[in-house]
Protein backbone atom coordinates (compact mmCIF):
# COMPACT_ATOMS: atom_id res chain seq x y z
CA UNK A 1 0.00 0.00 0.00
CA UNK A 2 2.87 2.34 0.83
CA UNK A 3 4.54 1.68 -2.51
CA UNK A 4 1.31 2.38 -4.36
CA UNK A 5 1.02 5.73 -2.64
CA UNK A 6 4.42 6.80 -3.87
CA UNK A 7 3.57 5.63 -7.37
CA UNK A 8 0.43 7.72 -7.34
CA UNK A 9 2.38 10.82 -6.40
CA UNK A 10 4.91 9.96 -9.09
CA UNK A 11 2.11 9.65 -11.65
CA UNK A 12 0.58 12.93 -10.47
CA UNK A 13 3.93 14.66 -10.74
CA UNK A 14 4.43 13.41 -14.30
CA UNK A 15 0.86 14.27 -15.24
CA UNK A 16 1.34 17.85 -14.03
CA UNK A 17 4.63 18.02 -15.91
CA UNK A 18 3.05 16.68 -19.11
CA UNK A 19 0.14 19.08 -18.80
CA UNK A 20 2.49 21.98 -18.19
CA UNK A 21 4.74 21.19 -21.12
CA UNK A 22 1.80 20.66 -23.47
CA UNK A 23 0.34 23.99 -22.39
CA UNK A 24 3.65 25.72 -22.85
CA UNK A 25 4.23 24.19 -26.28
CA UNK A 26 0.76 25.15 -27.41
CA UNK A 27 1.17 28.67 -26.09
CA UNK A 28 4.54 29.04 -27.75
CA UNK A 29 3.18 27.65 -31.01
CA UNK A 30 0.29 30.12 -30.79
CA UNK A 31 2.53 33.06 -30.25
CA UNK A 32 4.97 31.80 -32.87
CA UNK A 33 2.28 32.50 -35.44
CA UNK A 34 2.05 36.03 -34.09
CA UNK A 35 5.83 36.38 -33.94
CA UNK A 36 6.17 35.01 -37.45
CA UNK A 37 3.91 37.71 -38.79
CA UNK A 38 5.63 40.39 -36.75
CA UNK A 39 9.11 39.28 -37.83
CA UNK A 40 8.00 39.06 -41.45
CA UNK A 41 6.52 42.52 -41.21
CA UNK A 42 9.57 44.06 -39.60
CA UNK A 43 11.88 42.55 -42.17
CA UNK A 44 9.72 43.97 -44.92
CA UNK A 45 9.50 47.43 -43.33
CA UNK A 46 5.91 46.90 -42.26
CA UNK A 47 4.29 46.87 -38.82
CA UNK A 48 2.38 43.62 -38.82
CA UNK A 49 -0.66 42.70 -36.75
CA UNK A 50 -1.44 45.58 -34.40
CA UNK A 51 -5.23 45.72 -34.20
CA UNK A 52 -6.25 42.88 -31.87
CA UNK A 53 -5.05 43.88 -28.44
CA UNK A 54 -1.86 45.83 -27.67
CA UNK A 55 0.68 45.10 -30.40
CA UNK A 56 -1.70 42.58 -31.93
CA UNK A 57 -1.17 40.20 -29.03
CA UNK A 58 -4.70 38.82 -29.23
CA UNK A 59 -4.25 37.99 -32.90
CA UNK A 60 -3.58 34.25 -32.32
CA UNK A 61 -6.88 34.01 -30.43
CA UNK A 62 -8.69 35.68 -33.29
CA UNK A 63 -7.02 33.34 -35.77
CA UNK A 64 -7.95 30.37 -33.63
CA UNK A 65 -11.58 31.44 -33.39
CA UNK A 66 -11.62 31.96 -37.14
CA UNK A 67 -10.26 28.47 -37.80
CA UNK A 68 -12.77 26.87 -35.42
CA UNK A 69 -15.69 28.77 -36.92
CA UNK A 70 -14.92 27.85 -40.51
CA UNK A 71 -16.92 25.23 -42.32
CA UNK A 72 -15.39 21.82 -42.02
CA UNK A 73 -15.33 19.93 -45.29
CA UNK A 74 -14.45 16.27 -45.61
CA UNK A 75 -14.32 15.35 -49.30
CA UNK A 76 -16.89 12.74 -50.30
CA UNK A 77 -14.43 10.42 -51.94
CA UNK A 78 -11.93 10.57 -49.11
CA UNK A 79 -11.23 7.91 -46.56
CA UNK A 80 -12.86 9.62 -43.62
CA UNK A 81 -11.04 7.81 -40.85
CA UNK A 82 -7.61 8.44 -42.35
CA UNK A 83 -8.60 11.99 -43.26
CA UNK A 84 -9.19 12.77 -39.61
CA UNK A 85 -6.23 10.70 -38.48
CA UNK A 86 -3.72 12.65 -40.59
CA UNK A 87 -3.74 15.98 -38.76
CA UNK A 88 -4.21 14.22 -35.43
CA UNK A 89 -1.07 12.20 -36.06
CA UNK A 90 0.87 15.26 -37.14
CA UNK A 91 -0.15 17.06 -33.96
CA UNK A 92 0.48 14.05 -31.73
CA UNK A 93 3.97 13.34 -33.00
CA UNK A 94 4.81 17.01 -32.70
CA UNK A 95 3.76 16.99 -29.04
CA UNK A 96 5.33 13.64 -28.15
CA UNK A 97 8.88 14.71 -28.89
CA UNK A 98 8.93 17.03 -25.92
CA UNK A 99 8.87 14.07 -23.50
CA UNK A 100 12.61 13.52 -23.34
CA UNK A 101 13.80 17.12 -23.31
CA UNK A 102 15.11 18.25 -19.92
CA UNK A 103 13.58 21.65 -19.22
CA UNK A 104 15.63 22.37 -16.14
CA UNK A 105 17.45 20.74 -13.27
CA UNK A 106 15.61 19.62 -10.16
CA UNK A 107 12.99 21.40 -8.16
CA UNK A 108 11.93 20.59 -4.62
CA UNK A 109 8.23 20.45 -3.89
CA UNK A 110 7.00 19.33 -0.42
CA UNK A 111 10.34 17.74 0.26
CA UNK A 112 10.32 15.74 -2.94
CA UNK A 113 12.96 16.27 -5.57
CA UNK A 114 11.33 16.45 -8.98
CA UNK A 115 13.16 16.26 -12.29
CA UNK A 116 11.96 18.81 -14.83
CA UNK A 117 11.85 16.19 -17.52
CA UNK A 118 8.96 13.90 -18.38
CA UNK A 119 11.04 10.83 -19.07
CA UNK A 120 14.78 10.52 -18.64
CA UNK A 121 15.15 7.47 -20.86
CA UNK A 122 18.59 6.27 -21.80
CA UNK A 123 17.77 6.25 -25.52
CA UNK A 124 16.55 9.88 -25.53
CA UNK A 125 17.76 10.90 -28.97
CA UNK A 126 16.66 7.64 -30.57
CA UNK A 127 13.21 8.24 -29.14
CA UNK A 128 13.12 11.68 -30.75
CA UNK A 129 14.17 10.23 -34.08
CA UNK A 130 11.58 7.53 -33.80
CA UNK A 131 8.78 9.97 -33.06
CA UNK A 132 9.90 12.48 -35.67
CA UNK A 133 9.87 9.79 -38.34
CA UNK A 134 6.27 9.09 -37.32
CA UNK A 135 5.54 12.66 -38.39
CA UNK A 136 5.98 11.51 -41.98
CA UNK A 137 2.83 9.44 -41.52
CA UNK A 138 0.86 12.57 -40.67
CA UNK A 139 1.80 14.06 -44.02
CA UNK A 140 1.54 10.82 -45.98
CA UNK A 141 -1.83 9.78 -44.56
CA UNK A 142 -3.20 13.29 -45.00
CA UNK A 143 -2.18 13.35 -48.65
CA UNK A 144 -3.42 9.82 -49.30
CA UNK A 145 -6.76 10.18 -47.55
CA UNK A 146 -7.62 13.35 -49.47
CA UNK A 147 -8.08 11.21 -52.60
CA UNK A 148 -6.58 13.96 -54.67
CA UNK A 149 -3.64 13.13 -56.87
CA UNK A 150 -2.00 16.48 -56.28
CA UNK A 151 -2.23 16.08 -52.53
CA UNK A 152 -0.78 12.60 -52.87
CA UNK A 153 2.09 13.81 -55.02
CA UNK A 154 2.83 16.59 -52.58
CA UNK A 155 2.66 14.16 -49.69
CA UNK A 156 5.10 11.88 -51.48
CA UNK A 157 7.47 14.74 -52.00
CA UNK A 158 7.16 15.72 -48.38
CA UNK A 159 7.74 12.21 -47.14
CA UNK A 160 10.79 11.65 -49.34
CA UNK A 161 12.18 15.02 -48.27
CA UNK A 162 11.80 14.22 -44.59
CA UNK A 163 13.28 10.77 -44.93
CA UNK A 164 16.23 12.06 -46.97
CA UNK A 165 17.09 14.71 -44.44
CA UNK A 166 16.61 12.39 -41.51
CA UNK A 167 19.59 10.39 -42.79
CA UNK A 168 21.95 13.33 -42.69
CA UNK A 169 20.51 14.38 -39.35
CA UNK A 170 21.14 10.96 -37.86
CA UNK A 171 24.68 10.90 -39.20
CA UNK A 172 25.43 14.34 -37.77
CA UNK A 173 24.13 13.17 -34.41
CA UNK A 174 26.37 10.10 -34.42
CA UNK A 175 29.44 12.33 -34.33
CA UNK A 176 27.99 14.09 -31.32
CA UNK A 177 27.25 10.79 -29.61
CA UNK A 178 30.86 9.71 -30.08
CA UNK A 179 31.87 12.69 -27.96
CA UNK A 180 29.22 12.41 -25.29
CA UNK A 181 29.06 8.63 -25.13
CA UNK A 182 25.42 8.75 -24.11
CA UNK A 183 22.03 8.88 -25.79
CA UNK A 184 20.28 10.33 -22.76
CA UNK A 185 19.41 13.99 -23.17
CA UNK A 186 19.88 14.59 -19.46
CA UNK A 187 23.41 13.19 -19.49
CA UNK A 188 24.30 15.23 -22.56
CA UNK A 189 23.13 18.41 -20.87
CA UNK A 190 24.89 17.60 -17.62
CA UNK A 191 28.16 17.09 -19.49
CA UNK A 192 27.75 20.51 -21.09
CA UNK A 193 26.96 22.13 -17.76
CA UNK A 194 30.32 20.91 -16.45
CA UNK A 195 32.36 21.36 -19.62
CA UNK A 196 32.04 23.36 -22.81
CA UNK A 197 28.99 23.43 -25.00
CA UNK A 198 28.94 20.86 -27.78
CA UNK A 199 28.80 23.55 -30.46
CA UNK A 200 32.49 24.17 -29.72
CA UNK A 201 33.37 20.57 -30.57
CA UNK A 202 30.84 20.04 -33.34
CA UNK A 203 30.28 23.23 -35.37
CA UNK A 204 29.90 21.37 -38.67
CA UNK A 205 27.69 18.75 -37.07
CA UNK A 206 25.50 21.49 -35.68
CA UNK A 207 25.23 23.17 -39.06
CA UNK A 208 24.15 19.92 -40.70
CA UNK A 209 21.76 19.18 -37.86
CA UNK A 210 20.22 22.62 -38.12
CA UNK A 211 19.76 22.46 -41.88
CA UNK A 212 18.12 19.04 -41.47
CA UNK A 213 15.92 20.39 -38.68
CA UNK A 214 14.72 23.08 -41.08
CA UNK A 215 13.87 20.40 -43.60
CA UNK A 216 12.18 18.22 -41.00
CA UNK A 217 9.97 21.07 -39.84
CA UNK A 218 9.04 21.86 -43.45
CA UNK A 219 10.23 25.39 -42.96
CA UNK A 220 11.43 27.64 -45.76
CA UNK A 221 13.75 27.15 -47.64
CA UNK A 222 12.61 23.52 -47.43
CA UNK A 223 8.84 23.99 -47.29
CA UNK A 224 8.22 22.08 -50.49
CA UNK A 225 5.47 19.81 -49.15
CA UNK A 226 3.25 22.83 -48.84
CA UNK A 227 4.54 25.10 -51.59
CA UNK A 228 1.33 27.10 -51.55
CA UNK A 229 1.07 28.98 -54.78
CA UNK A 230 3.02 26.97 -57.28
CA UNK A 231 1.89 23.47 -56.32
CA UNK A 232 -1.69 23.58 -55.10
CA UNK A 233 -1.01 23.97 -51.40
CA UNK A 234 0.48 20.50 -51.12
CA UNK A 235 -0.66 17.65 -48.94
CA UNK A 236 -3.24 19.65 -47.00
CA UNK A 237 -5.03 20.99 -50.03
CA UNK A 238 -8.35 19.32 -49.18
CA UNK A 239 -8.21 20.29 -45.53
CA UNK A 240 -10.26 23.07 -44.05
CA UNK A 241 -11.05 24.59 -40.70
CA UNK A 242 -9.19 23.32 -37.64
CA UNK A 243 -7.88 20.20 -39.36
CA UNK A 244 -5.85 22.48 -41.58
CA UNK A 245 -5.09 24.47 -38.46
CA UNK A 246 -3.67 21.35 -36.82
CA UNK A 247 -1.28 20.78 -39.70
CA UNK A 248 -0.10 24.36 -39.58
CA UNK A 249 0.02 24.30 -35.81
CA UNK A 250 2.04 21.08 -35.82
CA UNK A 251 4.64 22.89 -37.89
CA UNK A 252 5.02 25.53 -35.23
CA UNK A 253 5.19 22.99 -32.43
CA UNK A 254 7.81 21.08 -34.42
CA UNK A 255 9.73 24.29 -34.74
CA UNK A 256 9.57 24.84 -31.01
CA UNK A 257 10.60 21.28 -30.20
CA UNK A 258 13.44 21.19 -32.70
CA UNK A 259 14.68 24.50 -31.31
CA UNK A 260 14.62 22.92 -27.87
CA UNK A 261 16.47 19.85 -29.19
CA UNK A 262 19.12 21.97 -30.87
CA UNK A 263 19.56 24.03 -27.74
CA UNK A 264 19.79 20.87 -25.65
CA UNK A 265 22.21 18.97 -27.85
CA UNK A 266 24.53 21.77 -28.92
CA UNK A 267 23.93 24.85 -26.79
CA UNK A 268 24.06 23.46 -23.30
CA UNK A 269 20.33 22.94 -22.81
CA UNK A 270 19.24 24.54 -19.58
CA UNK A 271 22.81 25.50 -18.72
CA UNK A 272 23.16 29.12 -17.67
CA UNK A 273 26.34 30.33 -19.39
CA UNK A 274 29.31 31.46 -17.24
CA UNK A 275 27.53 30.57 -14.01
CA UNK A 276 28.30 27.72 -11.67
CA UNK A 277 24.94 26.19 -10.87
CA UNK A 278 26.13 24.59 -7.64
CA UNK A 279 27.24 27.95 -6.24
CA UNK A 280 24.06 29.60 -7.41
CA UNK A 281 21.97 26.95 -5.66
CA UNK A 282 23.54 27.94 -2.33
CA UNK A 283 22.44 31.54 -2.69
CA UNK A 284 18.99 31.37 -4.28
CA UNK A 285 17.94 27.82 -3.59
CA UNK A 286 17.28 24.83 -5.84
CA UNK A 287 13.95 26.06 -7.08
CA UNK A 288 15.36 29.45 -8.02
CA UNK A 289 18.12 27.80 -10.00
CA UNK A 290 15.60 25.58 -11.78
CA UNK A 291 13.56 28.64 -12.72
CA UNK A 292 16.64 30.39 -14.07
CA UNK A 293 17.65 27.25 -15.95
CA UNK A 294 14.20 27.04 -17.49
CA UNK A 295 14.46 30.68 -18.52
CA UNK A 296 17.90 30.06 -19.96
CA UNK A 297 16.62 27.21 -22.12
CA UNK A 298 13.59 29.28 -23.03
CA UNK A 299 15.79 32.18 -24.16
CA UNK A 300 17.83 29.83 -26.34
CA UNK A 301 14.67 28.36 -27.80
CA UNK A 302 13.24 31.79 -28.56
CA UNK A 303 16.53 32.69 -30.19
CA UNK A 304 16.32 29.63 -32.41
CA UNK A 305 12.69 30.28 -33.28
CA UNK A 306 13.64 33.79 -34.29
CA UNK A 307 16.44 32.31 -36.38
CA UNK A 308 13.96 29.99 -38.09
CA UNK A 309 11.82 32.99 -39.00
CA UNK A 310 14.78 35.09 -39.98
CA UNK A 311 15.87 32.42 -42.45
CA UNK A 312 12.35 32.04 -43.73
CA UNK A 313 12.10 35.69 -44.70
CA UNK A 314 15.54 35.77 -46.24
CA UNK A 315 16.06 32.69 -48.37
CA UNK A 316 13.79 31.69 -51.23
CA UNK A 317 12.42 28.17 -51.53
CA UNK A 318 14.56 25.44 -53.07
CA UNK A 319 13.68 23.65 -56.25
CA UNK A 320 12.95 19.99 -55.57
CA UNK A 321 15.98 18.60 -57.40
CA UNK A 322 18.20 21.14 -55.64
CA UNK A 323 16.72 20.03 -52.35
CA UNK A 324 17.47 16.37 -53.03
CA UNK A 325 20.89 17.28 -54.34
CA UNK A 326 21.76 19.15 -51.18
CA UNK A 327 20.45 16.38 -48.97
CA UNK A 328 22.03 13.37 -50.61
CA UNK A 329 25.13 14.77 -52.31
CA UNK A 330 25.87 17.59 -49.92
CA UNK A 331 24.84 16.93 -46.38
CA UNK A 332 25.19 13.14 -46.14
CA UNK A 333 28.83 13.04 -47.35
CA UNK A 334 29.62 16.03 -45.14
CA UNK A 335 28.04 14.34 -42.16
CA UNK A 336 29.99 11.16 -42.91
CA UNK A 337 33.21 13.16 -43.14
CA UNK A 338 32.40 14.90 -39.88
CA UNK A 339 31.78 11.51 -38.31
CA UNK A 340 35.07 10.16 -39.63
CA UNK A 341 37.12 13.09 -38.34
CA UNK A 342 35.39 13.05 -34.96
CA UNK A 343 35.90 9.32 -34.71
CA UNK A 344 39.59 9.66 -35.50
CA UNK A 345 40.03 12.41 -32.92
CA UNK A 346 38.17 10.47 -30.25
CA UNK A 347 40.32 7.42 -30.97
CA UNK A 348 43.52 9.47 -30.78
CA UNK A 349 42.45 11.01 -27.51
CA UNK A 350 41.63 7.65 -26.03
CA UNK A 351 45.13 6.46 -26.97
CA UNK A 352 46.68 9.21 -24.96
CA UNK A 353 47.41 11.87 -27.55
CA UNK A 354 47.50 15.33 -26.14
CA UNK A 355 45.95 18.18 -28.11
CA UNK B 1 26.34 48.56 -78.37
CA UNK B 2 25.95 51.87 -76.68
CA UNK B 3 24.39 51.71 -73.26
CA UNK B 4 21.18 53.65 -72.81
CA UNK B 5 21.82 54.38 -69.15
CA UNK B 6 24.91 54.40 -66.99
CA UNK B 7 23.38 51.71 -64.79
CA UNK B 8 24.07 48.71 -67.02
CA UNK B 9 26.52 46.13 -65.74
CA UNK B 10 28.27 43.31 -67.55
CA UNK B 11 26.93 39.93 -66.47
CA UNK B 12 29.44 37.95 -64.45
CA UNK B 13 29.73 34.56 -66.11
CA UNK B 14 32.68 33.23 -64.15
CA UNK B 15 32.14 29.68 -62.86
CA UNK B 16 31.42 29.58 -59.15
CA UNK B 17 34.34 28.97 -56.85
CA UNK B 18 34.15 26.51 -53.97
CA UNK B 19 33.54 29.44 -51.64
CA UNK B 20 30.55 30.48 -53.75
CA UNK B 21 29.26 26.94 -53.98
CA UNK B 22 29.09 26.63 -50.23
CA UNK B 23 26.39 29.32 -50.31
CA UNK B 24 26.87 29.89 -46.60
CA UNK B 25 28.65 33.26 -46.99
CA UNK B 26 26.01 34.42 -49.47
CA UNK B 27 23.26 33.28 -47.12
CA UNK B 28 24.90 35.08 -44.21
CA UNK B 29 25.09 38.24 -46.30
CA UNK B 30 21.43 37.94 -47.19
CA UNK B 31 20.50 37.42 -43.57
CA UNK B 32 22.42 40.57 -42.75
CA UNK B 33 20.38 42.48 -45.29
CA UNK B 34 17.07 41.29 -43.86
CA UNK B 35 18.23 42.05 -40.33
CA UNK B 36 19.07 45.65 -41.18
CA UNK B 37 15.52 45.99 -42.48
CA UNK B 38 14.33 44.88 -39.06
CA UNK B 39 15.44 48.23 -37.68
CA UNK B 40 14.51 50.44 -40.58
CA UNK B 41 11.76 53.00 -40.57
CA UNK B 42 8.41 51.45 -41.43
CA UNK B 43 6.59 52.61 -44.52
CA UNK B 44 3.18 51.81 -43.08
CA UNK B 45 0.57 54.52 -42.65
CA UNK B 46 -1.91 53.48 -39.94
CA UNK B 47 -4.91 54.24 -42.06
CA UNK B 48 -7.94 55.17 -40.00
CA UNK B 49 -5.88 57.20 -37.54
CA UNK B 50 -3.37 58.57 -40.00
CA UNK B 51 -4.31 59.65 -43.48
CA UNK B 52 -2.01 59.99 -46.38
CA UNK B 53 -2.17 63.45 -47.98
CA UNK B 54 -3.56 63.43 -51.50
CA UNK B 55 -1.47 64.56 -54.40
CA UNK B 56 -2.43 67.97 -55.78
CA UNK B 57 -3.91 66.36 -58.89
CA UNK B 58 -6.06 63.84 -57.01
CA UNK B 59 -9.61 63.58 -58.35
CA UNK B 60 -12.19 62.34 -55.91
CA UNK B 61 -15.96 62.72 -55.63
CA UNK B 62 -17.71 65.57 -57.41
CA UNK B 63 -19.08 68.61 -55.71
CA UNK B 64 -21.62 71.11 -57.02
CA UNK B 65 -20.25 74.42 -55.96
CA UNK B 66 -21.92 77.50 -54.51
CA UNK B 67 -20.68 81.07 -54.62
CA UNK B 68 -19.72 83.19 -51.63
CA UNK B 69 -23.34 84.04 -50.87
CA UNK B 70 -24.41 80.44 -50.91
CA UNK B 71 -26.08 80.48 -54.31
CA UNK B 72 -25.79 77.53 -56.65
CA UNK B 73 -23.43 78.27 -59.47
CA UNK B 74 -24.75 75.69 -61.90
CA UNK B 75 -26.83 77.04 -64.79
CA UNK B 76 -27.63 73.64 -66.26
CA UNK B 77 -25.86 74.50 -69.50
CA UNK B 78 -25.07 70.82 -70.02
CA UNK B 79 -21.43 71.31 -71.04
CA UNK B 80 -20.26 68.90 -68.37
CA UNK B 81 -22.67 66.25 -69.64
CA UNK B 82 -21.39 66.78 -73.18
CA UNK B 83 -17.78 66.63 -72.05
CA UNK B 84 -18.28 63.49 -70.02
CA UNK B 85 -16.77 60.55 -71.94
CA UNK B 86 -18.62 58.02 -69.81
CA UNK B 87 -21.98 59.75 -70.16
CA UNK B 88 -22.44 59.69 -66.44
CA UNK B 89 -24.01 63.12 -66.01
CA UNK B 90 -27.65 63.93 -66.64
CA UNK B 91 -29.56 67.04 -65.67
CA UNK B 92 -32.84 68.86 -66.06
CA UNK B 93 -32.95 72.66 -66.26
CA UNK B 94 -35.52 74.93 -64.68
CA UNK B 95 -36.13 78.68 -64.70
CA UNK B 96 -35.48 80.74 -61.61
CA UNK B 97 -38.69 82.23 -60.23
CA UNK B 98 -38.85 85.69 -58.65
CA UNK B 99 -37.93 85.41 -54.97
CA UNK B 100 -35.41 82.60 -55.59
CA UNK B 101 -32.50 84.96 -56.29
CA UNK B 102 -30.82 83.96 -53.04
CA UNK B 103 -30.85 80.31 -54.16
CA UNK B 104 -29.54 80.41 -57.71
CA UNK B 105 -26.96 82.69 -59.22
CA UNK B 106 -28.28 82.80 -62.82
CA UNK B 107 -31.74 82.76 -64.39
CA UNK B 108 -31.49 79.08 -65.18
CA UNK B 109 -30.57 76.36 -62.73
CA UNK B 110 -30.40 72.57 -62.53
CA UNK B 111 -33.63 71.23 -61.09
CA UNK B 112 -32.20 67.74 -61.28
CA UNK B 113 -28.52 66.96 -61.50
CA UNK B 114 -27.35 63.34 -61.38
CA UNK B 115 -24.00 61.66 -61.72
CA UNK B 116 -23.93 57.91 -62.07
CA UNK B 117 -20.89 56.97 -60.02
CA UNK B 118 -20.87 53.49 -61.51
CA UNK B 119 -20.10 55.03 -64.89
CA UNK B 120 -17.92 57.92 -63.78
CA UNK B 121 -14.23 57.45 -64.48
CA UNK B 122 -13.09 60.48 -62.48
CA UNK B 123 -11.37 61.96 -65.53
CA UNK B 124 -12.14 65.53 -64.49
CA UNK B 125 -13.33 66.65 -67.93
CA UNK B 126 -16.60 67.94 -66.42
CA UNK B 127 -14.57 70.17 -64.18
CA UNK B 128 -12.62 71.51 -67.16
CA UNK B 129 -15.75 71.95 -69.27
CA UNK B 130 -17.69 73.96 -66.69
CA UNK B 131 -17.68 77.69 -67.52
CA UNK B 132 -19.17 78.63 -64.16
CA UNK B 133 -16.81 76.79 -61.80
CA UNK B 134 -19.88 74.95 -60.64
CA UNK B 135 -18.54 71.42 -60.59
CA UNK B 136 -15.19 70.27 -59.34
CA UNK B 137 -13.68 67.08 -58.04
CA UNK B 138 -13.02 67.10 -54.33
CA UNK B 139 -10.59 65.07 -52.22
CA UNK B 140 -13.10 62.51 -50.99
CA UNK B 141 -13.18 58.90 -52.05
CA UNK B 142 -16.25 57.37 -53.62
CA UNK B 143 -17.73 55.37 -50.75
CA UNK B 144 -18.76 51.74 -51.05
CA UNK B 145 -22.40 50.74 -50.92
CA UNK B 146 -24.67 47.72 -51.16
CA UNK B 147 -27.26 48.80 -53.76
CA UNK B 148 -26.57 49.93 -57.28
CA UNK B 149 -29.30 52.57 -57.08
CA UNK B 150 -27.42 54.40 -54.32
CA UNK B 151 -24.54 55.10 -56.67
CA UNK B 152 -26.62 57.54 -58.68
CA UNK B 153 -25.79 60.76 -56.87
CA UNK B 154 -28.46 63.44 -56.92
CA UNK B 155 -28.19 67.07 -56.07
CA UNK B 156 -28.53 66.54 -52.35
CA UNK B 157 -25.47 64.23 -52.48
CA UNK B 158 -23.44 66.56 -54.63
CA UNK B 159 -24.19 70.08 -53.42
CA UNK B 160 -21.57 71.62 -51.24
CA UNK B 161 -22.76 72.83 -47.79
CA UNK B 162 -23.84 76.48 -47.67
CA UNK B 163 -20.86 78.69 -46.70
CA UNK B 164 -23.14 81.04 -44.82
CA UNK B 165 -25.16 78.64 -42.71
CA UNK B 166 -22.59 75.83 -42.40
CA UNK B 167 -19.16 77.45 -42.82
CA UNK B 168 -17.21 74.61 -41.19
CA UNK B 169 -18.74 71.89 -43.34
CA UNK B 170 -18.22 74.12 -46.36
CA UNK B 171 -14.51 74.52 -45.64
CA UNK B 172 -14.17 70.78 -45.14
CA UNK B 173 -15.90 70.05 -48.44
CA UNK B 174 -13.88 72.65 -50.33
CA UNK B 175 -10.60 71.12 -49.22
CA UNK B 176 -7.15 72.23 -50.35
CA UNK B 177 -7.96 72.17 -54.05
CA UNK B 178 -11.05 74.32 -53.86
CA UNK B 179 -9.33 76.91 -51.72
CA UNK B 180 -6.76 77.54 -54.40
CA UNK B 181 -9.30 78.06 -57.15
Amino acid sequence: MFLLEIDLIFLLEKAILIGGIITVSLLIAMYSTWAERKVAAFMQDRIGPNRAGPGGLLQPLADGVKLFMKEEIIPNASNKFLFVLGPALAMMTAMMTSAVIPWGGKIEVFGRSVDLQIADINIGILYIFGVVSMGVYGIMIGGWASNNKFSLLAALRGASQMISYELAMGLSIIALLMLTGSLSMKTIVEQQVVGLWNIVYQPLGFLIFMICAFAECNRTPFDLPEAENELNFGYHQEYSSMKLGFYLFAEYINMFISSAVMATLYFGGYDIPFVNDANLANSIGVNGVAALQGLSLFAKVVGFIFFFMWVRWTIPRFRYDQLMNLGWKGLIPLALLNMLVTGALVLLKQNGWQF
Amino acid sequence: MQALTNRSKAVDRKPMTIWDKMYIPAIAKGMGVTLTHFFKKKATIKYPEEKRPFSPVFRGLHILNRDEEGRERCTACGLCAVACPAEAITMEAAERQPGEEHLYREEKYAAKYEINMLRCIFCGLCEEACPKDAIYLSETFAPANFARQTFIYGKNDLLIPDPKTEPELYQKAVGERGRKA
